[in-house]
C-alpha cells in the first residue's frame, strides 16, 4: 500500500515533470537574457512608481525600448548606470526631477462648497468641480499626500501640498491622482522648455510679461531674502536680469492686481535689486546646464534674442555658436541704448556671464555676405536661429530728406555706442515719439545740443516710457507735439538749416478708437536746426536672405518681417528658427529675450523629437476672469521709489547711470507689497490674530 | 442534477469565498481596484475549470482504481501546480495577448486554495465530469463576483473618512465579513 502510494506519487511527479520539460521545449519562447540581467540590477521594490506593474515588467520595458535607463524611480544614478551598462547605452548623470506644486492658493481662494462628507480631491472634483472658486487651483484635501509612497509630500499650513525635494523620487503618483493638475513632475529641462498654459497658476503680471517670468515666485523669494533663488527663477526665463532691470518698460506692472489698491508692485525694481546684488558680489552665480549633447546650432545675431536663444540652448545641453557682425555682442542693447540707461560695463558683465556657460562667438561675420544658411549646414550646424534685429530705418518720405545733417536716431546712437564722433550740431530736432527718439534727444542734450522733439500726436500718446519722457523734459528737451515735418530746408552747401512742419489736430476716432492726427490747413512753420534725427520706426533688413538670383526660401510677413509660426517660431525651412525684432518688428527687449527662449525650446525639440510642438492650452492673451477690477481686504502700502543717482543739472553733461537701485530694506518692502496672486486668488490682509499665528510679521 | 440549481448554489449560496471561506488571500490582496479584481476573477474561472476537470480524471482513473483516495489533496496540489505552469507556457507561446492580459495572476493562482477547494468539492459531491465543469465555472464566477463587489466597495471607501487604524486590510476584512453575512440571505435557495 505504502509502496503503491509512493510509486503513484512519484509517477505523477515524474509525468508532470516530463510533460513540463517537453512543453518547455515545444513551447519555448525566446526571451532576451538582458531582461533578467536588467531585473537583477533594479531596486527590486516592486513599488510600481515607474508605471510598470513591478520590476520584471519594468525590465521588459527597458529591453523593449519602452523605458530608458532611468526607469527605476528609487534606484538613483547607480541603478541607472548599471541598466545603461547592460543595455550598452551611455549614461551621464540623471537629471534630478521633483514634484512641483504651482498652486499656492489654498485657503485664500474663496470656497463655494464645503461638503464635509468627501475628503478626496478626485471625488470633490467629480461631485462639485471642486470647492474653490479657482477653476484650476488646489482643492486642499491632500489626496496626493496619501498617494506618495515615499512620504515626500505633505499638506502645508495653508492647505496646499508642500514637497520635500530630498525625499521625492519623481515617481509621479501624486501628479496622477491630482484632478486639477496642480502637481507636475519637473526637471530643469522641462522647466526651461515650458510655455505658460492657461491652466497654470498665472498671476496677472505673469500673464502679461512677454518673457513669461514667474514673477510672484521670485518676488516671494526676494521677500525671504533668498536672492540667489530669485535669480534662478528669473534665469529660467531670461538670461539678462541686469539689463531688463534697467531698460524694461515693465508691461507686467500695468496688469498688477495691486493697482486696484494703491499702486502696482515695483516688479522691475525688485528684479534690478537682485540682479545688482549678484553683480555687486563680484561673482557670477553658477547656472546649471543639462549634460552636453554635442549638437551644434548657429545663432545669427548677438542681440538680446540671439543671446537668449544661445543661453537656453546651452542650458538645454546643446552647443550654440553666435555669429555677430559688430565688434561686440549686445546688438541694440549696446548700440541703441545710451550709456546713462544701460552702462556698457554692466552689459559686458552680464554677457560675460552668459558666454561663461560655454558659448562660442564668431565676430565680424555678416550673414548673407560672409556666410549663409547653406554654408552653416555644410559646417555641421544642425539648426539655425536668425535674430538679426530690425536695423533698417523708415524714411520720412519728405522733400530734402537727403540733406547733410539729417540722420537716423539709431545711426547716431550706434556712433555714440562705438565711441565715434557723431557730429551732433548745436540745434537738434528729433522726429518721433518712441524710446529711440527720447534716447536720441537725451544723448544729444548730453553732447551739448539744444534739442526739440517733434511728434505728430499728443504727449499722452507717445509710445516712450513715461519716466523717460519726464526725464527728458527735466533735462531740457523741448517738445513740439501735434506737428509733422513736411520739408527739410537746406543751404547752398546742402546742409540742413530748418525743418518745415505743419500743425496737426486730432480728428475723428478711427476703427481702433484712436483719433488720428489731421493737418491744420495753413499752419506751416519753420524751426531752426543744424542736425535732424529721425526715429520713426525700423524694420528688419531682409535682403541678406536672398541669393544672387533674388530667391529666398523663407517667407516674409506683410510688415516686412520674417514669417514664422507664432508659437514655435519655426520658419518655412524646418531647421531655421527666428525671433526678436526680425520676427516681431521693433519691440521691447524683454519680448526679444522671450522669443529667444521660445526659439531655443523649439530647436531643442526639433533636435531631440524631430519637430517642435506645443500644447493647445498655451496662454497668449490675458485670461479675462483673472483680471479683477477691485481687490478687497488689502490695506494701503506705499510704493518704493527708485533713487536718482545724480542730480538733474549734472545729468545733462554726463553719461553716468541715472537710475539707482533700491536698498535691501526697500526691496523687501516692495516684495512684501506683492499679493502673490494666482488665477483668482491673492493674499489678503489677514486679521491681526491670524497674522501673528501665521508668523507673517512682514505683512503687518 | 438540475444544472440551474447547481449554478445558483455555487455562485450565491455556497460562494467559494463568502460561504466556504476559501481563497481569502487573493480575495483581500487583489480587491483594491476593480480592474485588477476582474483580471484575477477571470483567471480563477479559467484555471479552476481546467484543474477540476483534470483532477476529476486523476481521481476517477488513477486514485480510485488503485484505492489511493487518501492521497487526494497532495496529488491535486501537484497536478494543479503543474497545470498552471503548463497553461502559462502554453498561453505564452500560443495566445500571447491572453497571456499578457492574465499577467501576474496566473502564477498567483498556483497556490490558490479556492482552486484546490473547488476540485475537492467536486469529488466530495461525486459530480459527473459535466457537473464538475459546470460547478467549477460557477464557483469561479462566484469568486469573481465577490472580488468585484469588494473591490468596488473598497474603491469607494478610499474616498471616505476612515480612522487611520482601520484603513486598508482591516476595513477590507470587515467589509468581507459583512458581505459574507449578506450572502447568508441566499441560504435555503438551493443546497
Ligand atoms: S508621489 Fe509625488 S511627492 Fe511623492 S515621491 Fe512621487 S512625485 Fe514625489
Ligand atoms: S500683486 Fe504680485 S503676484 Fe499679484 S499681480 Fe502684482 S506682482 Fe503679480
Amino acid at each position: 500500500m505504502i509502496l503503491t502510494s509512493v510509486l503513484v506519487l512519484l509517477g505523477i511527479g515524474f509525468s508532470a515533470a516530463a510533460i513540463l520539460a517537453m512543453a518547455s521545449r515545444l513551447l519555448y519562447v525566446y526571451e532576451d537574457p538582458r531582461i533578467a540581467e536588467v531585473e537583477s540590477v533594479l531596486a527590486g521594490a516592486n513599488c510600481g512608481g515607474c508605471g510598470f506593474p513591478g520590476c520584471a515588467a519594468a525590465a521588459q520595458g527597458v529591453v523593449s525600448g519602452r523605458a530608458g535607463a532611468t526607469v527605476c524611480v528609487i534606484g538613483g544614478d547607480e541603478v541607472a548606470a548599471n541598466v545603461a551598462a547592460i543595455m550598452g547605452l551611455s549614461f551621464s548623470s540623471m537629471e534630478k526631477q521633483i514634484a512641483f506644486v504651482d498652486c499656492t492658493g489654498g485657503i485664500r481662494a474663496e470656497e463655494i462648497y464645503d461638503y464635509a462628507g468627501v475628503s478626496d480631491c478626485r471625488a470633490q472634483d467629480l461631485l462639485y468641480g471642486g470647492n474653490k472658486m479657482c477653476p484650476e487651483g488646489c482643492l486642499g484635501h491632500g489626496t496626493c499626500v496619501t498617494a506618495c509612497q515615499f512620504g515626500a509630500i505633505e499638506m502645508g499650513p495653508h492647505g496646499y501640498p508642500v514637497v520635500d525635494p530630498a525625499l521625492c523620487t519623481a515617481c509621479g503618483a501624486c501628479a496622477q491622482v491630482c484632478p486639477r493638475g496642480v502637481i507636475t513632475i519637473w526637471g530643469m529641462t522641462a522647466r526651461l522648455a515650458h510655455l505658460n498654459e492657461i491652466t497654470d497658476c498665472l498671476a496677472p503680471c505673469r500673464q502679461r510679461c512677454p518673457g513669461q517670468i514667474n514673477i510672484p515666485r521670485y518676488i516671494e523669494q526676494t521677500s525671504r531674502g533668498d536672492f540667489a533663488g530669485a535669480l534662478e527663477t528669473i534665469r529660467e526665463r531670461i538670461p539678462m536680469p541686469l539689463t531688463i532691470g534697467r531698460v524694461c518698460p515693465y508691461p507686467c506692472e500695468s496688469a498688477c492686481r495691486r493697482t486696484h489698491v494703491d499702486a502696482p508692485v515695483g516688479i522691475n525694481m525688485v528684479k534690478r535689486y537682485v540682479a545688482d546684488w549678484e553683480m555687486n558680489s563680484g561673482q557670477h552665480l553658477p547656472i546649471p546646464c543639462a549634460p552636453e549633447t554635442g549638437r551644434r546650432v548657429a545663432v545669427v545675431g548677438g542681440g538680446p534674442a540671439g543671446l537668449s536663444c544661445a543661453f537656453f540652448l546651452r542650458r538645454l545641453g546643446h552647443s550654440p555658436t553666435i555669429f555677430e557682425s559688430m565688434p561686440k555682442l549686445g546688438g541694440q542693447l549696446r548700440y541703441g541704448i545710451p550709456e546713462y540707461r544701460l552702462p556698457k560695463a554692466v552689459l559686458d558683465w552680464e554677457i560675460e556671464g552668459i558666454l561663461g556657460l560655454g558659448i562660442d562667438v564668431v565676430h565680424g561675420k555678416t550673414f548673407g555676405t560672409d556666410f549663409d544658411l547653406e554654408s552653416l549646414k555644410a559646417e555641421g550646424f544642425e539648426a539655425v536661429f536668425l535674430g538679426i534685429g530690425a536695423w533698417m530705418n523708415m524714411t520720412l518720405r519728405i522733400e530734402g530728406e537727403d540733406a547733410k545733417g539729417v540722420e537716423t536716431g539709431t545711426e547716431f546712437l550706434t556712433k555714440v555706442g562705438l565711441n565715434m564722433d557723431p557730429g551732433v550740431g548745436r540745434k537738434v530736432v528729433v522726429i518721433g515719439g518712441g524710446n529711440t527718439a527720447i534716447d536720441t534727444a537725451r544723448t544729444s542734450v548730453r553732447l551739448g545740443a539744444e534739442v526739440t522733439l517733434m511728434y505728430r500726436r499728443t504727449k499722452g500718446e507717445m509710445p516712450a516710457n513715461i519716466e523717460e519722457i519726464i526725464g527728458a523734459e527735466e533735462e531740457g528737451v523741448k517738445y513740439l507735439f501735434l506737428a509733422a515735418p513736411t520739408r527739410i530746408v537746406s543751404d547752398e552747401s546742402g546742409h540742413v538749416t530748418h525743418v518745415e512742419y505743419i500743425r496737426m489736430e486730432l480728428g475723428e476716432p478711427d476703427e481702433s478708437g484712436r483719433r488720428s492726427p489731421v493737418p491744420v490747413e495753413g499752419s506751416a512753420a519753420l524751426i531752426e536746426a543744424d542736425t535732424v534725427y529721425t526715429a520713426i520706426g525700423q524694420k528688419p533688413e531682409l535682403s541678406c536672405l536672398y541669393d544672387e538670383e533674388g530667391n529666398c526660401q523663407l517667407k516674409q510677413t506683410r510688415w516686412r518681417t520674417l514669417d514664422a509660426h507664432p508659437v514655435t517660431l519655426q520658419t518655412a525651412l524646418p531647421h531655421v528658427f527666428t525671433g526678436g525684432d526680425m520676427h516681431t518688428g521693433p519691440g521691447i527687449v524683454i519680448t526679444a529675450l522671450g522669443e529667444g527662449r521660445k526659439a531655443a525650446r523649439s530647436i531643442h525639440q526639433y533636435l531631440t523629437d524631430g519637430a517642435p510642438h506645443y500644447s493647445a492650452k498655451v496662454q497668449r492673451d490675458l485670461i479675462p476672469y483673472t483680471m479683477f477690477t477691485h481687490v478687497p481686504d488689502v490695506g494701503y502700502r506705499k510704493r518704493s521709489t527708485v533713487p536718482h543717482l545724480i542730480g538733474c543739472d549734472e545729468r545733462v553733461c554726463t553719461f553716468k547711470e541715472i537710475e539707482g537701485a533700491l536698498s535691501s530694506e526697500e526691496a523687501k518692502h516692495e516684495a512684501c507689497r506683492c499679493l502673490r496672486c494666482g488665477l483668482t486668488c491673492y493674499n489678503r490682509d489677514l486679521p491681526a490674530r491670524e497674522c501673528s499665528e501665521e508668523g507673517c510679521v512682514s505683512r503687518s | 442534477m438540475d444544472y440551474f440549481t447547481l449554478v445558483i448554489a455555487a455562485i450565491f449560496v455556497n460562494n467559494i469565498v463568502l460561504a466556504q471561506y476559501l481563497g481569502n488571500c487573493p480575495f483581500i490582496g487583489t480587491s483594491k481596484e476593480s480592474g485588477v479584481a476582474i483580471g484575477m476573477g477571470l483567471a480563477v474561472v479559467f484555471v479552476a475549470t481546467m484543474a477540476a476537470a483534470i483532477t476529476w480524471c486523476v481521481q476517477r482513473f488513477l486514485l480510485v482504481p488503485l484505492d489511493l483516495a487518501y492521497l487526494q489533496t497532495i496529488t491535486f496540489i501537484l497536478v494543479i501546480a503543474s497545470l498552471v505552469q503548463f497553461v502559462e507556457m502554453f498561453l505564452k507561446k500560443v495566445v500571447p495577448p491572453l497571456y499578457k492580459s492574465l499577467g501576474i495572476f496566473l502564477p498567483l493562482i498556483t497556490t490558490n486554495c479556492a482552486v484546490l477547494g473547488i476540485a475537492i468539492i467536486c469529488q466530495r459531491e461525486e459530480y459527473t465530469l459535466l457537473e464538475t465543469i459546470v460547478f467549477s465555472i460557477a464557483s469561479g464566477a462566484g469568486f469573481l463576483l465577490a472580488l468585484v463587489v469588494l473591490a468596488s466597495i473598497r474603491e469607494r471607501l478610499d474616498l471616505a473618512r476612515v480612522p487611520t487604524c482601520l484603513r486598508g486590510t482591516p476595513l477590507a476584512l470587515i467589509m468581507a465579513g459583512l458581505m459574507s453575512l449578506a450572502f447568508f440571505a441566499f441560504k435555503g435557495m438551493a443546497s
